[in-house]
């Protein structure tokens, strides 16, 4: 599978390593919420079949972080609107 | 014999010498083992997988279901496909082979590449396709699977026409032709997997191409009646082929049996090689064959056995009616033919049942996936005109357990019916009850007859049914040939410090640590393992030793928010952390649990560098990146790594300091000058070195850092400083010892992912007062349960005894009430120091169960052990901090 | 000063099988060690157009802001790494003006310069077989229409992750190895090589 790095162009996918879904937001203040709000942060994903946000790192490469869509039936890959990343 | 006088693209003037099932014979270069047997009159080839039947040569192809072979360690070749070659031995099979067990001698390696066109198939249409993309200046790569370029057209008397194109092709600088080269698996965004036979061995293209051509042809496919598996039936193609392309006669009286037009050239081909044409029987002129009937004895002129064709039995194909016998010893049948659809198939190409061309075909298209020629359902290349489908043709009382369907499965009409009959509906559940293309030919000849088949049975249209699905790889793949060169010392990277020579030359016994080859220990003469690691061990506690630790992961991390960054990725805090002073540090990930652990370094204002574990330098600065960039990317900070950059020779022991000196003697040692954790810079004998005072032992020590290009010369100096004391080199497991008699945990011994810095007794560690990447994990109830297993030590009853580690703890001896398992030991070692065995473990409650004994049963026996503190040497640190 | 006799490069041992390579493929290919070049990590934020400037006057050198690409001005090359990193490179007697010159250049912009000499060696691949032989390792198209002159890339060789320059506008490639992985991919390249 090739994956577009936002600055590198398609690559092959070993060059790369998945981070999970992106999208996920780091809750505002941790410590005023319930063990449950936080375990669902923690260890909640979503598993769509579909277009689903993920988050890669060019590993072998620039080492730059980024989200892009994938289907996950199609394997089809969409960038995503804002890449992420410095 | 049974070759022509003349034709044929074989080459007259080279003959070839070869063994089959141990009797010599003769052909000629460009020869397969398959044509080259028909002309040594060789009929029967193996026997079938279950009935053992007799079997011949089917095809003149890739699909041969029947004529497999073993030639050397290779089993389950094609007849068909093996390029004859002088002292070429090989076996006929039965149906299947056995996989060596020797390693592969042959040679095999991998190769990427690159193109805007991939022709696959050089036949008419991909060589059509190559010429047309190499006029345009793309780089054009076509291959093959055969030994010449020219498909069907090297049967066909294309010979002007191809030699033409060949050579044109040739002319172009961009355009690569492969033969003997199967593209046999289609991936996403057009990456081919492409497998080269060359001499001794093959390579695996890995080829990326804008546009891909699939020009793969088409298979033909057999009709089915009753005994229709004899060697004499033939699909009529490849009886064309054996005679125009190999100048030889498959057999001396042929029947042919078919249902469409491609078989009206034939006739014509048959009378040229001398055979006689004894009927041509036509499903659509109302006739069939409905049986065949074997020779008792070998046939005249050679070959093994009986069980060859002798007469075929011709009816009406309504059944009704008189049957007549007619003798021959070659039946050529057309059933039509397969586009070769399955890369198109595997690129997630949709297919369609074509009523006119009684076959599936590619359903629209798929971008950057052109597909040409027969394979996209043109067959009048093949002339297949009109076709009148026709899938299996019943016998008088047949109970169907003769007409083949899969040749290479023993697979009959029978087996399908039953399937059906069981209720089954799906190709794909027919295909794994009845096994049909589950053999190594794939079911090629088979496949689409099983559909229509199913379809019959269950009086649904074929095109409803549907075909079950093709997936990689086309044909078969040897481990070999996908292993290339990651084998033996190139399986896997393997990554040595600046000092690995000198260990070598040491005769260390080196331990695998991630990719690291790391000196696990350094034996004296015939020292085993456990005498050499308990003088190492005493040497570093007594005296001085000298350690390789360049492998620790290296970060620099620098801004005027690396302190902040810090702060946030540990748990604990580095605001009083002078600039030329270390702290250890431990990493969490954001369910609490340790994840890494090391030493970070304060080396100018906003200039620190951190050190990992040997095996987490990727991980852990990719996670740092991670945040960085995902969560924090307002921190002014960067992240370098710098791991093999240095070199770090550790001088270890009461006496380091003294070996120290002698390399630095412009230095002040003193512990008031240089305490622990504190750093400095020095020179020595033109090495430039940063000094640490950092102990992974416990006693006092000093970590040398120098850039790898210098590591072995500050290694040999050390070596040269400490002899008159006697300094020992040491490796892993005396690194490990050491620290474990001082309860030092590593990270990914002790931890698992599931453990809290609270359960190693690290609490210590954990600041709270900053907010840090896992804070908020350690306050979840799971988490901060007092039952959780716990870090602790544990000292054998009889100190003689080793636990091993993994070994699971139980709180009672006897097991006939039943055992609840409380924890696992997670490193072993004897002692020097104590003089006996020793242990971490993580035991449920722990901290609780100091002064208890508990037990860790084991093969036969129990082991009873004193649960502890995780400490077992100089409590006080007094040896540290000297 | 230092003394040449201690330092040791990361492929020392194989200048030897580089050499015999060299006659068994009839000069097609030449592979050898670059020792001991002045390497330097360099973060600097590449929107800032004054800091640019200025480190561009002071260093001779722009850097590349393409990328992938490299920029190189005499002895001085810098490669593009990501978005805000780049690897500039000089002979090691010019390591230390390189190192004032990245100073004064960057004077108090948020940057980072390290140090990074000895984290890699340098293979240099030479010859009209060199890209033959880098693509039974290295997935990425290194043909001149798309791997021209000024071109770069991190990626991978075999199983380890190197970067790749191609160097100038001729059939000569960099290939700069962390120096753990150098035997790993010298002892690769060799076997490779034989299949050629």
């Amino acid at each position: 599978m090739l994956i577009p790095c936002p600055w590198c162009g398609d690559r092959e996918d070993v060059e790369f390593k998945y981070g999970g879904a992106a999208q996920i937001t780091y809750p505002q203040d941790p410590d005023t919420i319930d063990d449950a709000t936080w375990a669902r942060y923690i260890f909640f994903r979503p598993n769509p079949k579909g277009r689903m946000a993920e988050r890669w790192v060019h590993s072998a490469g620039c080492r730059r972080w980024f989200t892009l869509i994938r289907d996950t039936v199609t394997h089809e890959i969409t960038p995503s609107a804002d890449p992420g990343g410095q | 014999m049974s070759r022509l006088p003349g034709g044929g693209r074989i080459d007259r003037a080279r003959p070839v010498r070869f063994t089959f099932n141990g009797t010599s014979y003769r052909g000629f270069a460009g020869d397969t083992l398959a044509s080259a047997l028909l002309a040594n009159d060789v009929r029967v080839v193996g026997t079938s997988l279950t009935y053992a039947r007799p079997r011949g040569i089917f095809s003149a192809g890739i699909e041969e279901p029947n004529a497999v072979v073993q030639i050397g360690q290779e089993p389950m070749l094609r007849a068909t496909q093996v390029e004859l070659v002088d002292g070429l031995d090989a076996i006929g099979l039965s149906g299947k082979g056995r996989v060596s067990a020797e390693p592969d001698t042959g040679h095999f390696d991998k190769v990427y590449a690159h193109c805007e066109v991939l022709v696959v198939g050089g036949g008419r249409a991909g060589l059509t396709a190559a010429l047309a993309a190499g006029q345009s200046g793309d780089r054009v790569l076509l291959v093959d699977e055969q030994a010449e370029l020219g498909g069907r057209l090297l049967s066909a008397g294309w010979d002007d026409w191809l030699s033409a194109t060949i050579s044109q092709l040739g002319s172009m600088p961009d355009v690569r032709l492969f033969t003997r080269s199967t593209a046999f698996g289609f991936y996403d965004q057009n990456l081919v997997l492409i497998a080269q036979r060359i001499a001794d061995g093959g390579r695996l293209w890995q080829v990326r191409a804008r546009q891909v051509v699939l020009a793969t042809g088409a298979h033909e496919r057999p009709l089915i009646f009753s005994n229709n598996d004899r060697p004499g039936v033939m699909l009529a193609g490849a009886a064309r082929t054996y005679i125009n392309r190999y100048g030889v006669a498959p057999g001396t009286r042929a029947v042919i049996f078919t249902n469409n037009d491609s078989t009206q050239a034939v006739p014509a081909d048959l009378v040229r090689a001398g055979i006689s044409v004894e009927a041509v029987v036509d499903v659509r002129a109302g006739e069939a064959i409905v049986d065949t009937r074997a020779s008792s004895a070998s046939p005249s002129g050679g070959g093994q056995g009986g069980g060859a064709l002798h007469s075929v039995v011709i009816a009406p194909r309504t059944g009704d009616g008189p049957h007549r016998e007619v003798e021959c010893d070659l039946l050529c049948v057309s059933g039509g033919f397969n586009p070769a659809v399955h890369l198109f198939s595997q690129a997630q190409g949709r297919l369609r049942y074509d009523d006119g061309l009684a076959c599936f075909v590619p359903d629209g298209s798929i971008p950057g996936v052109d597909v040409v020629g027969a394979a996209s359902g043109d067959l009048g290349g093949r002339g297949q005109g009109a076709i009148m489908p026709y899938w299996v043709i019943s016998g008088n009382g047949t109970d169907w357990s003769t007409h083949f369907v899969d040749l290479e499965r023993d697979v009959t009409v029978a087996d399908v019916r039953r399937a059906t009959g069981a209720g089954m509906r799906s190709v794909e559940h027919v295909k794994r009850f009845t096994t049909i293309g589950t053999g190594s030919d794939q079911g090629k000849t088979a496949g689409i007859n099983e559909s229509a088949i199913v379809a019959t049975q269950l009086g649904q249209p074929v095109g409803a049914v549907g075909v079950t699905t093709f997936r990689p790889p086309y044909v078969p793949v040897s481990f070999a040939l996908m292993a290339g060169r990651n084998q033996g010392s190139l399986f896997d990277p393997i990554r040595t410090t600046s000092i690995h020579p000198w260990h070598v030359a040491r005769g260390a016994v080196f331990e695998n640590v991630g990719q690291w080859k790391r000196p696990w220990y350094y034996p004296r003469h015939d020292e085993d393992m456990d005498a050499a690691v308990l003088r190492e061990c005493h040497a570093a506690r007594e005296n001085v030793a000298v350690m390789d630790a360049s492998t620790l992961g290296k970060v620099e991390i620098k801004g005027p928010d690396a302190l902040e960054f810090l702060n946030r990725m540990y748990t604990n805090a580095f605001d009083t952390l002078k600039v030329g002073f270390c702290r250890y540090g431990l990493m969490c990930k954001a369910d609490g649990m340790v994840f890494d652990d090391g030493v970070v370094m304060h080396l100018g204002d906003d200039r620190w560098l951190a050190t990992t574990t040997t095996g987490g330098a990727a991980a852990v600065l990719d996670w740092m990146e991670e945040w960085l960039q995902t969560e924090w990317p307002e921190l002014r900070v960067h992240l370098t790594s710098v791991t093999d950059h240095w070199a770090d020779v550790a001088v270890v022991g009461p006496r380091s300091r003294e070996v120290v000196r002698t390399l630095f003697p412009q230095l002040a040692l003193d512990p008031e000058s240089f305490p622990f954790m504190a750093i400095r810079e020095g020179e020595t004998g033109g090495i430039p070195v940063r000094l640490h005072r950092i102990t992974f032992s416990g006693e006092l020590a000093y970590e040398l850092w120098t850039p790898s290009w210098y590591g072995l010369a500050l290694w040999e100096a050390v070596i040269a400083a400490g002899e008159p004391l006697g300094i020992t080199p040491y490796g892993t497991q005396t690194m490990h010892v050491l620290r474990a008699e001082k309860g030092y945990i590593i990270c990914g011994q002790e931890t698992d992912g599931t453990v809290t810095p609270q359960d190693l007794g690290m609490g210590w560690i954990v600041s709270k007062k900053k907010a840090f990447v896992g804070q908020r994990s350690h306050r979840r109830s799971d988490t901060a349960r007092s039952d959780r297993k716990q870090l602790v030590g544990l000292l054998p009853v009889d100190g003689d005894q080793l636990l091993p580690e993994g070994a699971q703890l139980v709180l009672q001896a006897d097991r006939s009430s039943g055992v609840t398992m409380i924890g696992h030991v997670t490193s072993s070692y004897r002692s020097a120091a104590l003089g006996r065995s020793f242990a971490l473990a993580m035991v449920r409650s722990g901290r609780e169960r100091f002064g208890s004994t508990i037990y860790a049963p084991l093969n036969g026996h129990v082991v009873a052990a004193v649960v502890t503190e995780p400490i077992f040497y100089d409590k006080e640190n007094a040896r540290r901090d000297s | 000063m230092i003394a040449e006799a201690t330092r040791r490069s990361a492929l020392a041992e194989y200048a030897e099988r580089f050499s015999a390579l060299y006659e068994t493929v009839g000069g097609s290919l030449s592979i050898r060690e670059l020792p001991f070049l002045a390497q330097v990590n360099l973060r600097v934020d590449a929107s800032d157009a004054g800091v640019m400037r200025r480190l561009s006057d002071s260093l001779g050198l722009a850097l590349p802001l393409t990328p992938n690409t490299t920029s190189v001005e005499e002895d001085r090359r810098a490669l593009w790494l990501g978005p805000n990193e780049w690897l500039i490179v000089c002979p090691a007697d010019q390591a230390g003006s390189l190192d004032q010159a990245l100073r004064n250049g960057l004077a108090g912009a948020f940057s980072s310069i390290v140090d990074v000499s000895a984290n890699r060696t340098v293979l240099e691949i030479r010859g009209v077989r060199a890209r033959d032989l880098l693509a039974h390792g290295v997935p990425i198209d290194l043909d001149r229409r798309s791997f021209g002159a000024n071109r770069c890339a991190q990626t991978l060789l075999a199983k380890a992750q190197v970067i790749i320059e191609r160097k100038g506008d001729e059939p000569a490639f960099h290939v700069y190895v962390r120096s753990s992985f150098a035997s790993y991919v010298a002892d690769w390249l060799l076997d490779a090589a034989g299949t050629l």
